[in-house]
């Protein structure tokens, strides 16, 4: 009886032995686990999906430029090349102040308005984690139309910007799928008629689909409810875009019905439809410049 | 008789135990530069997890490629992204072993062999390194230089003069005794 415990006893240090033998890399490969909590990274490739805020923000101490550019629209026919004899452009620079934190100043060429503008990371998605499902920011801005009006005497500085308070909450699904939605209220200092509301709600949707490393469909749908704005007949914003990224830059492709490439303007301004074939080709451009040493 | 073969081989397999010594840092360093005059690409990673085995001459490593740090965060973000493909292939591992002599006085010159696994390629690897055992504690060092195309990281034509062609790799371990 001793015999065999004793055995056993061999047996299993032998056994013991053994294991050790081939698991020093399986040893070090658990230990390493890749079930540690790590943030999500890189839900969107841009700061924009489109045209929409992503969750996306230049770290601390980066500067991001964005130049979006849209042609006229495609119905407009051979005479005015389909749109591509005018343009509009918003020029852009966002900078990281923190990591959570990023200022931006814009200047659109369409109501030559001004915009300035704030995002503030809440939370940043966690994998694996329940606790952190979503990432959330903050989105604020102010956009200031400085268009002057000859018709218009009684436009004056305090009836003329527009804000923009939005919650911006995305998850990226897996490293190809990302989806967003940003519930939005704008207000107007003034509006076209009584039955107008100055406070407008909406909420913009999007998403990316990467189809290899560096490039990706996109795709975003702004809904407001018409009744908001009865004096008009605003419809909602729908939009493709298609991302290319090359290093430092982000080259976006877009159609689009809105021509208005901040939030007041493609979210509550749009009238075209891509129906009737007002559709509004044009790009994003960005590029980040690092001011860290 | 019989009893005394049982007992001898049981002592000779408490030997085997006791022979081997695993060394083991959850916090090594690793760090790589892929610099070009166009571009200053450089990162560490301070969560290696190292085990070595002075009984039997052996040795692993790995390291979470999100653990790799950047000053530039888009940077990191590529990295992760488009290069390394991060979500897929979460770690590196290097695991062999070595020849060579350890000892206390100074660093020893040992040659590391083993299986370098990066992007989902493994490939045999043999570099020089040192080793040193002092106060219990072991210390290593080792430099060597990774060609992102053999492990299948395509750098894209845009951006290849501004990216290294040979990665140089740097490790450095602070190991203590396993309890």
């Amino acid at each position: 009886m001793r015999l065999v415990f004793i055995t056993f006893l061999c047996l299993l240090a032998f056994v013991n032995v053994q294991s050790q033998d081939h698991s020093l890399l399986d040893m070090v490969s658990d230990s390493v686990g890749t079930n540690t909590r790590q943030l999500v990274e890189g839900t969107f490739k841009g700061t924009h999906i489109i045209n929409m805020q992503s969750v996306e923000q230049p770290a601390k101490k980066e500067l991001a430029f964005i130049m979006m550019h849209r042609f006229g629209k495609l119905n407009d026919g051979a005479y005015n090349f389909f749109g591509l004899d005018q343009a509009a452009i918003r020029l852009a620079f966002n900078y990281g102040v923190t990591n959570r934190l990023t200022v931006g100043i814009g200047r659109s060429s369409l109501d030559k308005a001004f915009d300035a503008s704030l995002k503030y990371k809440i939370l940043q998605q966690a994998f694996p984690g329940q606790h952190k499902p979503f990432s959330v920011s903050y989105f604020s801005s102010i956009v200031y139309p400085t268009l002057k009006y000859e018709d218009k005497p009684y436009l004056t500085a305090r009836l003329r910007p527009i804000y923009t308070n939005q919650l911006l909450i995305a998850r990226k699904f897996n490293s190809n799928l990302s989806l967003q939605v940003n519930p939005t209220w704008l207000h107007y200092n003034l509006v076209a008629t009584k039955a107008d509301k100055n406070d407008l709600f909406a909420l913009a949707m999007g998403g990316r689909m990467k189809f290899n490393k560096r490039m990706s469909i996109n795709a975003e749908y702004n809904l407001l409810p018409s009744s908001q704005i009865p004096s008009a007949p605003v419809k909602n914003s729908f939009s493709l875009g298609w991302d290319i990224e090359t290093g430092g830059h982000v080259f976006q492709l877009v159609f689009s019905n809105s021509a208005g490439m901040v939030d007041p303007y493609f979210m509550s301004k749009t009238i075209g439809t891509w129906g009737n074939g007002d559709i509004y080709f044009g790009f994003n451009i960005s590029r980040i410049f690092s001011f860290k040493k | 008789m019989k009893r005394t073969i049982w007992v001898f081989v049981y002592l000779l397999s408490i030997a085997g135990i006791a022979q081997s010594q695993v060394y083991l840092d959850r916090a090594g360093f690793a760090s790589f530069y892929a610099s070009t005059p166009l571009e200053d690409i450089e990162a560490q990673n301070k969560q290696v997890f190292a085990v070595i085995d002075i009984g039997k001459n052996e040795f692993a490593f790995a390291a979470l490629l999100k653990g790799f740090l950047f000053k530039k965060q888009l940077m990191q973000t590529h990295f992760n992204e488009n290069y390394v493909e991060s979500d897929q292939y979460p770690k590196a591992t290097f695991s062999g072993t070595y020849t060579g002599e350890i000892n206390s006085s100074s660093a020893g010159n040992v040659t590391v062999k083993g299986n370098f696994t990066l992007h989902g390629v493994t490939r045999v690897l043999e570099i020089p390194a040192t080793l040193q055992l002092k106060n219990n504690r072991l210390t290593g060092n080792a430099k060597f230089k990774v060609k992102p195309e053999d492990y299948k990281i395509e750098i894209p034509s845009l951006v290849k003069n501004k990216i290294a062609p040979e990665v140089e790799v740097v490790v450095n371990i602070n190991a203590e005794l396993k309890k």
